[in-house]
Formats: structure tokens, C-alpha cells, sequence
């Protein structure tokens, strides 16, 4: 065991300066004028500290692309992004549909020790979407995986959605729905509206995201049952969650940085590090996901980080497939979009980033999404929200290199992120 | 995809030197044409082929000249000639001109081909290139207003207006009131070439 | 200008350039035995087609060899594009050879695009998946200023399959440049969500545009959209938007009608319309090697131009 870190002076959710003390992976002290007892001082003036980041929804690609991304290599763009957790999604090669699979994934992450890799399980076998995985097994599994999605691909037979919904309640899960009503999306290469039409590329209507979530928060409504929505990326859906909340159904919802900041003209570039699956929207949409965010009506931000080898964005719009990195630049786009913007402040930064997400994905049980309070499990990470810095893919640490943000400026810096005590970042630089 | 600007634009700062008023150029374009039509005995089975853009207009007051002088009807042509440029990658894309062949075709006649200034005989090559694809005349001779020398080519003109010794940095315009409003040759020096 | 990717590149001035120059050509090679300047002696051209299309690549082709080009065609069969190299792969390959131009069809919206960002020399977009078809748009144009005699407030009706059309995407940015009054009609699903911020009055009533309109312009409507449900019937299409001898009997007398081919004759034009004097049909085949000459002089007949 390190004798531990005294971090000086240190902005708890960006509020008064105070020290704390970081001992045997947990919070030892929060006060003002802490001894050090021997622990390492990090004089951190001025920096911001929030519970560690808990990403519902990432892609880590192995097994099957390791050349896109390992889940050492996305662990590791997750603690510089000030992630303690992430949810590994079920489309790996093989599918994520076994207890086998979850737990490779799993150990892998052990093993890696940067973050924690909670895998998500396959709803339907291979993603098939006609016959149920075996949940409880994986559930069993020493992964006890809690979140199930088929995502990538809608579960879109209602029968099997609503048996899903309903078989899952047996060991607390939760399904995670991609909503895509894919007979009204087959070739949709982005949003349908005056920019596909203009580019000429097969539009992706909001209405086949809303009829879906409208749909599923009904059969969740009617079997009693938890439901999650991923990346929601319609002004539609927003009300259709809000409603939703408003009779009661046991609903969550998260939204990706992307769909909070980029819009659809940046498809005239045709360039495919823009396109993804649900594709960008209007400035209407990312207007109404930001209040979303902000009221609560959505619960997450998830990051949806989808690595992509060379050749499969190096090529026509239409033959790249969908996705984004998104790990490493979350805290900081929400940072431009939500915290710059006055829409919410840390405390609510932690509470769509940490706490939530733990509560949908069930990674409370490890120690996630807490309050930076004494006695608490160490998961924390400092921000600088002061500095910007531009967007160089080569310095990312994913193996691939598919960021939107390239050239961007963005702001806030991950300087350290601590997992049960032990830094995975200090100085922005990863510590495996 | 734009196309270079007309050179007949105003000269800016450059300065100007006048070599010809109105009235010597009229002069000069009489003697010319008196000049043609005896070397030509009458301007017999003659047609004038003018390069665009002044050495049309040239043609064109050349043939009415000729018709007020002996009242003969010279055939007149326009031979735009970029196409068949070998500079062409020296500058930014030119726009074409006009080509119009002169009634009856030149095969068999003597081709006058009229230009305002000659200079390099770069453009007089690229002309009896192009003149090559409409047929093939008798013989090809050249008129031209002024002669400023400095030629890269062995080319040689027929009937000159007037003989200009210049330096290369200077310019030599032609202006006809039917493309600039005003009648006149003059010598820029120090403006944008 | 360094590439032509869509018909938006143009402004007012550099497609009257265009249309001019094309004129010019035209007038250049009128009754000549020997069809051919050397204008483009020593540059290449690269027609790299990832979609049969035998009237376009032989216009281009023709265009290029007019002008002296060495003119070098990959096509979709028999060639390294179609045994999954990629497309940055094969742009590369042509950067090598020293491609001074090179004029790409493909299947894909926006491959021209793509193209323009790894090669050195210029692109032509000669059709891209259902966005656009720049070169259609500026023969059609040059058509309907050579038989109507002006584009500044001609009223032009595009009819049919608006929807996947790159030839009415591409006609109707150019056409609007030009100060043109464009109509598309067609069924409700043949018109793209988004229509409406383009610069056309929509309509889906034929029979009501037709006796406005200097000039109809059918597009072909593939018989397949039926299986998704774009139109019931083949004969329903066609009796609703068909262009046939009753309708054409409805244009004003100098109206003419124009077709981009491949004709579905029956489908979207009747055999009487299409064989009719008003019809600019074989016109439009040979101004679209007059303006692709055009095209290509005005991309690589000067010094070269930066990206």
C-alpha cells in the first residue's frame, strides 16, 4: 500500500479550496489544514475534484478488433478522460452473449487496472434479435453483469422486448435499448432533414428513435419493469422521456457528447469521422438534449466511444462505419456545453457523469458514483477547468484515431484521476 | 474555375506614354490597308483573319478601309487562337474568344491575318496552327498595328503600322473605341504586366 | 477553380464561363474534318468510373481526347477498383501515375469529395450516388440557353424521381444560379424530407405546372422503387407523372422537353414525346461533350491552381 496522497487545496465539485486525504483507497479526511502522515503532498491549487467518471456506454473492441481498440488501450483513454468505470458494449467478436465472453472482457479489465470494465451482456444471442441470451447466466457470471443491450442493433421484435424487460427484473438488470426502428432507417446514412436532402445521403428520421422509446416506455410502463435508453439524440425523444418520467415508468436515459455539441451540417464535409449511429441531429435537437440534460429528464452522459480502424473511416461516407471516439474529450465537451453554459454546475457535472450512471449500470456496488465525502471508496479525479488545449488525434490514446474533435479547442484538462486510492493519471499522464 | 481578366483594364498607377493619337492611328490603318491591297493586286481572293479581341476590330476597320478605297469586299474572320497555345500553363486559365469562320472558307485564298501588336509570335504560331484545322489557304501573311519587337520565334510581319522599339518590362496597348471607347496606342511602364 | 464536385461551386459568373467556353469549343471544331485541339497536350486524364455508365465515360472520354489529353479508364469491371481496393488506395495509385485530372463516377454520395482530398490534381464529379451530377446539369443548361435563347426567368420543371436524382439536385443549384424559376414535381415520396429549404416552388400535380413551363425535364424513374413502396404501379406512375402526347399537348408552343437518359420510354416519357421536335434528347448528348471540353479546359488549361 503507497502511504497515500494529501491533496491541497483542492475545489470539491469546484466549491471551497480544502485538503484531502487519500489513504487505503478511500477518502480518509476532507478538511481544512490535513497532516500529511507521511502521504504524498500534491499541492493542487486551484484544481477541481469530482467523483470518478462512470461511462455507461463504451466500445473496447475486444474481443475481435483488437487493431481497433484492447480494453487496455481503452482503459486507458478512459482514465485520462477521468473515468473509473466504463460499461464495455455486447458487439465484440465473439458476441458478448455468454457468460465466457462477459468474463474475459472483465478480467481483462482487472488486469489492466485502469478503470473498471463492467461488461455489458448481448440481449438476444450473436445481437440476433430473435432469441434471448442467456442473461441470468452472465448475470451469475463473475462479470455480475446488470446492464444488457443489444446495442448497435434495435431489439425490435416487441414480444422479445417486453420479455427481455420483464426477465431481467429476476437479478436487478437493466435493458439497455439501442431505439432504431430499422425499417425506417435501411441505408440511412445521417439525419434526415435539409441537409441529407441536400447531400444526397439516405436520411435516419428522429421519428424511428422515437417510435421505438415510445414503444419501449410503454411495455416498461405495462410489465413494471426498468428501462434505459441509449444515446437519445432527438428533441422528440427528450419530450417523449419527459413525459414518460412524468407517469411514473421506471425510465433513464443518457446522451453522448457528440449529439450535445455537433449538428448534421458537418456531414457536407463528407467526411466519415462525422458519421454515427443514432447520426448527428439539428441545433434544435442538441438545443433540447442540453435542456434534457440539464432538467434531468435525461440521466447520463455516455460517451458511446465507437474506435474505428484507418480503413473503416478512410473511405466513402457510405461505406465508413458509424462512430466516434469519445472517452478522452467527454468531461471536456460537457464541460463547453453544460458547465461554460451555465446549464450545470460541478455538483451536477458529478451527477450525470458519476452518480447516475452508477445507479443504472449498477456499478455502485464497486465503489462508483459516491460523494467525495470521508470514508468514501477513492475514486476521484482532478480537472483543471482553466486551461484549453487543441484536439491532436495522434496524441490520443486509443488505438484509433476517429475523433470529431480534431483541431478543436476544447477546455479542461484531466490532470490526475485516482481508482480505489491508486492514481491512473497523474500529471495527464496515464499511470499503465 | 475563373478565367483571367481582360488586360484592357485601367492602368492603375502605371504610367502612361502616348505613341499614337486618334488621328495617326487612322492614318496608319489607311496606309496599311492601301499597302495590302497593292501587294495583294486588289486585294484579289483575299480574306483579312482577325485574333481577338483588338486584332478584330482591326480587320474589320482594315476591310472597310479597303472597301472605301477601291470598293472591294475582303471576307473578314475571327481566329481565336488560346486553344492552340503552347503557354497556356504559364498563367491562369484564359476565357475563349469568338471564332468565325470568314464566308467562303480560306482554302485556296490568301489569308491576311491581323493582330494588334506583335511581340513574342507566340500567339502568330498558335494562329497558323488553328488556321491549319479551318483549311488551307493559298499563302498566310501578316499585318500587324505595331511591331515592339523582342521576338522568340522566326516569325516576321507583312505589313506593319509602325515599328515601336520598347523594353520588355513595358507594355504596348492598343485602344479602339470599339473595345475601349477611345482611339490610341500608348506605352505603360511600371504597372502590373 | 481547382475541382468540380458540385454544381454549388459555380457561381453566376463561372458557369456563364463555363456555358461560354463551352460555346467557344463548339464553334471551334464546327465543320472541321479533324475534330481535335492540342490544348491539353501532355496532361492526363483519368477517368475512373465505379458505376457503368458507357454515355458519360465516353463523353468524358471524347471530351479529353478532343483536347489532346492522354486519357487513361479504369472501370468498375476488370480493374483493381472493383477487387475491393479501396478508394484512397487507387486515388493514390493515380496521384503516382501523375493524373492531372481526374473525373470519377461512383455510387457513393460524396466520393468526389473524398477523392479531392488525396489527389494533387483536379476532380470532376461525373455523378455521385443521389447527390450530384454537375456536367449533366451545365449540358442542360447549355441546351435549354441555345434553344430558348436566355436562362435569366425560364421556368423549368424537373419531374419524377427527385428524390435519388443527382442529375435534379445538381440542376437545380445551377439552374437557380442562373436565375432560373425551378419547379420539382413528383409523388410526395419521390421528394426528399428537406425539400423545402431549396430554392423550387413543389408540386405534385403535373398537369397544373405544365402550361408555365419553357422547359420539362423527365427524370428516369426506376421501376424497382415500386417494391419499396415510392409508387404503386408502374402505371400508376405513369399516368399520374408521365409525360405523354396528351400532356404535351398542354406546353406552351416553344416549351421543349429534356430527358438526362437512360429513357424508360412508357415510364416517364411516352415514344411520341421522346422522338417529338420538342424534344432536346440527342442535343444534350453532344452539348455534354462540348461542355465537358469546356470543363476540362477550364481545370487544367491554365497554371495550376492550389487546392
Amino acid at each position: 500500500m503507497t502511504p497515500g496522497w494529501l491533496l491541497r487545496g483542492v475545489r470539491l465539485y469546484g466549491e471551497a479550496p480544502v485538503d484531502l486525504l487519500i489513504k487505503d483507497g478511500v477518502i480518509a479526511e476532507v478538511g481544512s489544514g490535513l497532516r500529511a502522515h507521511g502521504a504524498d503532498v500534491f499541492d493542487v491549487g486551484g484544481l477541481v475534484a469530482l467523483p470518478g467518471l462512470v461511462d455507461l456506454h463504451t466500445h473496447l473492441r475486444e474481443p475481435g478488433r483488437e487493431d481497433a481498440e484492447t480494453v487496455t488501450s481503452g482503459s486507458r483513454a478512459a482514465a485520462l478522460g477521468g473515468f473509473t468505470a466504463v460499461h464495455a458494449m455486447a458487439n465484440t467478436d465473439p458476441v458478448a452473449d455468454t457468460a465466457g465472453v462477459v468474463e474475459q472482457v472483465w478480467r481483462l479489465g482487472r488486469e489492466t487496472g485502469l478503470v473498471d470494465v463492467a461488461p455489458v451482456g448481448a440481449v438476444t444471442v450473436g445481437l440476433g434479435g430473435s432469441q434471448l441470451a442467456e442473461l441470468g447466466a452472465m448475470a451469475d457470471s463473475a462479470a455480475r453483469v446488470r446492464m444488457f443491450s443489444d446495442d448497435g442493433h434495435c431489439v425490435s421484435d416487441p414480444a422479445l422486448m417486453r420479455r427481455a424487460l420483464e426477465y431481467v427484473k429476476a437479478f436487478g438488470g437493466v435493458i439497455a435499448q439501442h431505439a432504431e426502428e430499422h425499417r425506417l432507417t435501411e441505408g440511412a446514412q445521417m439525419n434526415e432533414g435539409v441537409h441529407s436532402a441536400r447531400l444526397g445521403l439516405t436520411g435516419w428520421p428522429a421519428a424511428a428513435e422515437e417510435a421505438i422509446i415510445a414503444r419501449d416506455v410503454l411495455l416498461a410502463e405495462h410489465v413494471g419493469s426498468r428501462l434505459h435508453v441509449c444515446h437519445v439524440s432527438t428533441a422528440g425523444s427528450v419530450e417523449l422521456l419527459r413525459w414518460a418520467k412524468g407517469r411514473g415508468v421506471d425510465v433513464t436515459a443518457e446522451v453522448t457528447p457528440h449529439h450535445l455539441l455537433l449538428t448534421d451540417e458537418l456531414a457536407a464535409t463528407y467526411d466519415p469521422v462525422y458519421k454515427v449511429n443514432p447520426p448527428l441531429r439539428t441545433a434544435c435537437d442538441v438545443e433540447a438534449l442540453r435542456a434534457g440534460l440539464a432538467d434531468g429528464t435525461i440521466d447520463a452522459v455516455a460517451t458511446d466511444h465507437a474506435p474505428h480502424a484507418v480503413e473503416d473511416k478512410e473511405c466513402e461516407w457510405g461505406a465508413a462505419r458509424p462512430g466516434m471516439l469519445g472517452l478522452q474529450q467527454a468531461l471536456s465537451i460537457v464541460q463547453l456545453t453544460m458547465v461554460d453554459t451555465g446549464r450545470l454546475d460541478w455538483r451536477g457535472v458529478a451527477d450525470r457523469m458519476s452518480a447516475r450512471p452508477a445507479r443504472i449500470g449498477g456499478t455502485v456496488r464497486d465503489g462508483h458514483g459516491g460523494d467525495l465525502v470521508a470514508g468514501a471508496p477513492a475514486n476521484l479525479l482532478l480537472l483543471d477547468p482553466a486551461v484549453t488545449s487543441v484536439v491532436d488525434p495522434a496524441e490520443l490514446a486509443s488505438r484509433s484515431r476517429n475523433t470529431p474533435y480534431a483541431g478543436r479547442e476544447l477546455p479542461g484538462r484531466v490532470v490526475a484521476t485516482f481508482l480505489r486510492g491508486v492514481p491512473t493519471v497523474l500529471d495527464g499522464k496515464a499511470q499503465a | 474555375m475563373g478565367a483571367a481578366p481582360d488586360s484592357s483594364d485601367p492602368l492603375g498607377s502605371a504610367t502612361r506614354r502616348p505613341l499614337l493619337d486618334a488621328d495617326a492611328l487612322a492614318r496608319t490603318v489607311d496606309r496599311m490597308a492601301h499597302q495590302i491591297l497593292e501587294k495583294t493586286a486588289g486585294a484579289h481572293n483575299t480574306v483579312l483573319i482577325g485574333i481577338p479581341t483588338r486584332g478584330a476590330t482591326l480587320a474589320r476597320r482594315l476591310a472597310a478601309r479597303m472597301r472605301a478605297f477601291e470598293g472591294v469586299d475582303v471576307p473578314v474572320g475571327i481566329l481565336d487562337t488560346t486553344l492552340y497555345r503552347d503557354d497556356l500553363r504559364l498563367r491562369a486559365v484564359r476565357a475563349l474568344e469568338e471564332t468565325t469562320e470568314p464566308p467562303g472558307g480560306i482554302t485556296d485564298r490568301l489569308v491576311v491575318l491581323v493582330d494588334d501588336v506583335l511581340y513574342s509570335g507566340r500567339t502568330v504560331r498558335a494562329a497558323l496552327d488553328a488556321l491549319r484545322e479551318l483549311g488551307r489557304p493559298r499563302a498566310v501573311q501578316l499585318a500587324v498595328l505595331v511591331d515592339r519587337g523582342h521576338r522568340e520565334l522566326p516569325i516576321r510581319a507583312d505589313f506593319v503600322g509602325k515599328n515601336i522599339p520598347t523594353a520588355p518590362e513595358e507594355q504596348v496597348r492598343v485602344l479602339l473605341a470599339e473595345v475601349d471607347g477611345e482611339n490610341a496606342v500608348v506605352i505603360i511602364s511600371g504597372g502590373p504586366s | 477553380m481547382k475541382h468540380l464536385l458540385s454544381a454549388a461551386d459555380l457561381d453566376r459568373e463561372a458557369a456563364t464561363l463555363v456555358l461560354d467556353t463551352a460555346a467557344q469549343m463548339d464553334a471551334a471544331l464546327a465543320g472541321r474534318e479533324v475534330k481535335k485541339l492540342p490544348t491539353l497536350r501532355g496532361r492526363t486524364v483519368v477517368n475512373l468510373f465505379y458505376e457503368d455508365s458507357t454515355r458519360t465515360r465516353i463523353s468524358f472520354e471524347l471530351a479529353a481526347k478532343r483536347l489532346s489529353a492522354d486519357v487513361i479508364t479504369f472501370s468498375a469491371k476488370g480493374s483493381s477498383v472493383s477487387k475491393g481496393e479501396s478508394l484512397k488506395d487507387t486515388a493514390l495509385t493515380l496521384e503516382a501515375m501523375g493524373a492531372d485530372a481526374v473525373v470519377v463516377r461512383h455510387s457513393m454520395s460524396g466520393a468526389p469529395h473524398r477523392l479531392a482530398q488525396w489527389v494533387r490534381g483536379s476532380v470532376v464529379n461525373a455523378g455521385d450516388g443521389t447527390h450530384e451530377h454537375p456536367t449533366q446539369a451545365l449540358l442542360d443548361a447549355f441546351t435549354m440557353r441555345a434553344r430558348l435563347g436566355r436562362l435569366e426567368g425560364l421556368r423549368v420543371t424537373i419531374v419524377g424521381d427527385v428524390l435519388h436524382s443527382r442529375v435534379a439536385r445538381s440542376n437545380v443549384l445551377l439552374l437557380s444560379t442562373l436565375g432560373a424559376e425551378v419547379t420539382v414535381v413528383a409523388p410526395p415520396t419521390l421528394l426528399p424530407v428537406g425539400v423545402d429549404a431549396w430554392p423550387v416552388e413543389v408540386s405534385f400535380d403535373l398537369d397544373q405546372s405544365l402550361p408555365k413551363a419553357d422547359v420539362v425535364m423527365m427524370l428516369r424513374v426506376q421501376r424497382e422503387r415500386m417494391s419499396a413502396s415510392y409508387f404503386p404501379s408502374p402505371r400508376e406512375y405513369s399516368r399520374r407523372y408521365g409525360l405523354d402526347a396528351t400532356r404535351m399537348a398542354m406546353l406552351a408552343e416553344h416549351a421543349i422537353v429534356m430527358h438526362p437518359g437512360p429513357m424508360n420510354r412508357g415510364m416517364e416519357i411516352a415514344a411520341e414525346v421522346a422522338d417529338s421536335v420538342r424534344s432536346t434528347i440527342v442535343e444534350q448528348v453532344s452539348n455534354g461533350l462540348s461542355v465537358r471540353m469546356a470543363v476540362l479546359y477550364l481545370l487544367l488549361g491554365g497554371a495550376e491552381v492550389a487546392a
